[in-house]
């Protein structure tokens, strides 16, 4: 269980990168919504994942988004805050434990609780890439109008990927 | 010794937060005051052939464009060498000015990788160093219209800063009458297709469409089509006037870029730095 739990998401690591990368990176309306759906990811490890090893995988996950992007930095400090805005998250609104799903998905947590979830971490996310990226502060409202429709964007597409995949449960 | 270690375990959580996102913050101002100093990006070996070898599949869906632009420059060139064989005056005088005739040396690079939705953008060619791509280099469009400056190299690939990005400014003139100004992107306007052109003196008559052509600083030759002036009234309330351009080349479509090899470029930055004020 374990192993196969690792395969998947390795899989799904590299398959929205790859997606993020090299399809969503030429999206965007008008310059004021980009998705950075990669953030899925990140949402969706493992529950009895280590608070260091969630860390870890956010920061390699920004860096190599980093990489691609050449925005040195930005995607780290993103990533590295959605996984505190995660670990704050499930730690205010589930009880350790009573958690018997593996991962905080769609299906497994109903759609209540993950839509919430997810726009309040992609909301952290988007929050710290676009005002990283402005990196000053007289661009203010422009910046903060990006960050929510970049947001409801992504939250849209990270929807409609788990209802794509992930309905076994609650069906 | 023993609560204290309890107390960080217990809120490993946040102190976790605050060493990675340190290194992430860190990393970025790092990156933001010196240039794109860090080697992890599109000049790395990985990242640039992913990028290239994506590239191959979308250039050939754009063959159609690439081919209308190059038959309509080649129509332009063709013109220009018609029109110097016809010289209908019976007197000529020749001019052998070598250093203006050889100042200027153009040559071809191939876009891997271009992004225009961002606030900074970037652009990745397949020329580096070893083709002879130097920092701080000019590009222009293949068509008409200035692109930038190359930010960094590697040996085999280049970043250009694109003019759509905060840190690049490119100093241009009004084609009619040579006032000076310089051409930014952003201050709210994140159109791709037009930029500004700031500190114009306000006693200046400007109409719309006038053309606005590069001055001849800072690595660009003089006299390169960028735009036409599409709004006057941009006021700023102090004795200089914005204008907004609309920019002849479209950053979107880009596939090809002419990187500009200024032969005495070190000579004029070398007599420009004894100045104190300029730069």
């Amino acid at each position: 269980m374990n192993t196969k739990l690792i395969f998947i998401n390795i899989a799904r690591w590299l398959l929205l990168l790859f997606v993020q990368i090299f399809l969503l990176r030429n999206i965007g309306f008008y310059n004021l919504s980009t998705p950075f759906v990669y953030a899925l990811f990140i949402l969706i490890l493992p529950f009895n994942l280590p608070n260091l090893a969630l860390y870890l995988l956010a920061f390699f996950t920004g860096l190599t988004m980093d990489a691609f992007y050449d925005t040195m930095g930005v995607h780290i400090s993103a990533c590295v805050l959605m996984a505190f805005s995660r670990i704050i998250f499930i730690s205010i609104s589930l009880n350790r434990d009573s958690i018997d799903e593996p991962e905080p998905s769609l299906g497994n947590m109903g759609f209540k609780w993950f839509g919430l979830y997810a726009l309040v971490c992609i909301f952290m996310h988007h929050l710290a890439v676009f005002f990283l990226e402005a990196f000053k502060l007289n661009e203010f409202s422009y910046t903060l109008g990006r960050v929510l429709i970049s947001t409801i964007f992504t939250f849209f597409v990270v929807l409609l990927v788990e209802f794509t995949f992930h309905n076994r449960k609650s069906a | 010794m023993r609560n204290l270690w309890i107390f960080i375990n217990r809120y490993n959580a946040f102190f976790f937060f605050v060493i990675f996102f340190t290194i992430g913050l860190a990393l970025c101002v790092k990156n933001n005051a010196y240039q794109r100093s860090v080697a992890i990006n599109s000049t790395n070996a990985v990242v640039g052939t992913a990028y290239e070898r994506l590239n191959v599949i979308k250039r050939y869906l754009y063959l159609g464009r690439i081919n209308d632009s190059l038959s309509a420059e080649n129509a332009q060139l063709k013109t220009a060498l018609l029109n110097a064989r016809n010289t209908d005056s019976l007197a000529t005088i020749k001019v052998t000015d070598s250093v203006y005739q050889e100042q200027y040396n153009l040559f071809a690079a191939k876009v891997i990788k271009n992004s225009i939705n961002l606030r900074n953008n970037f652009i990745t060619i397949n020329k580096g160093t070893l083709e002879g791509v130097r920092k701080d280099m000019a590009v222009i469009s293949p068509t008409k219209g200035v692109i930038g400056f190359v930010a960094d190299v590697s040996p085999h690939f280049s970043i250009i800063r694109s003019l759509l990005n905060k840190e690049t400014l490119i100093s241009v003139v009004l084609k009619k009458n040579n006032t000076f100004g310089s051409l930014v992107w952003g201050d709210k306007n994140f159109d791709i297709r037009r930029a500004f052109v700031k500190e114009i003196p306000n006693h200046v008559v400007v109409r719309m469409g006038d053309t606005i052509v590069t001055s001849g600083a800072g690595g660009f030759p003089k006299g390169i089509e960028v735009g036409k002036i599409s709004k006057t009234g941009v006021s700023t309330g102090d004795n200089f006037m914005t204008l907004e351009v609309a920019l002849f080349n479209d950053f979107s479509t880009l596939q090809y870029v002419y990187l500009i090899k200024d032969r005495l470029a070190d000579e004029q930055k070398q007599l420009e730095a004894a100045l104190p004020n300029e730069h």
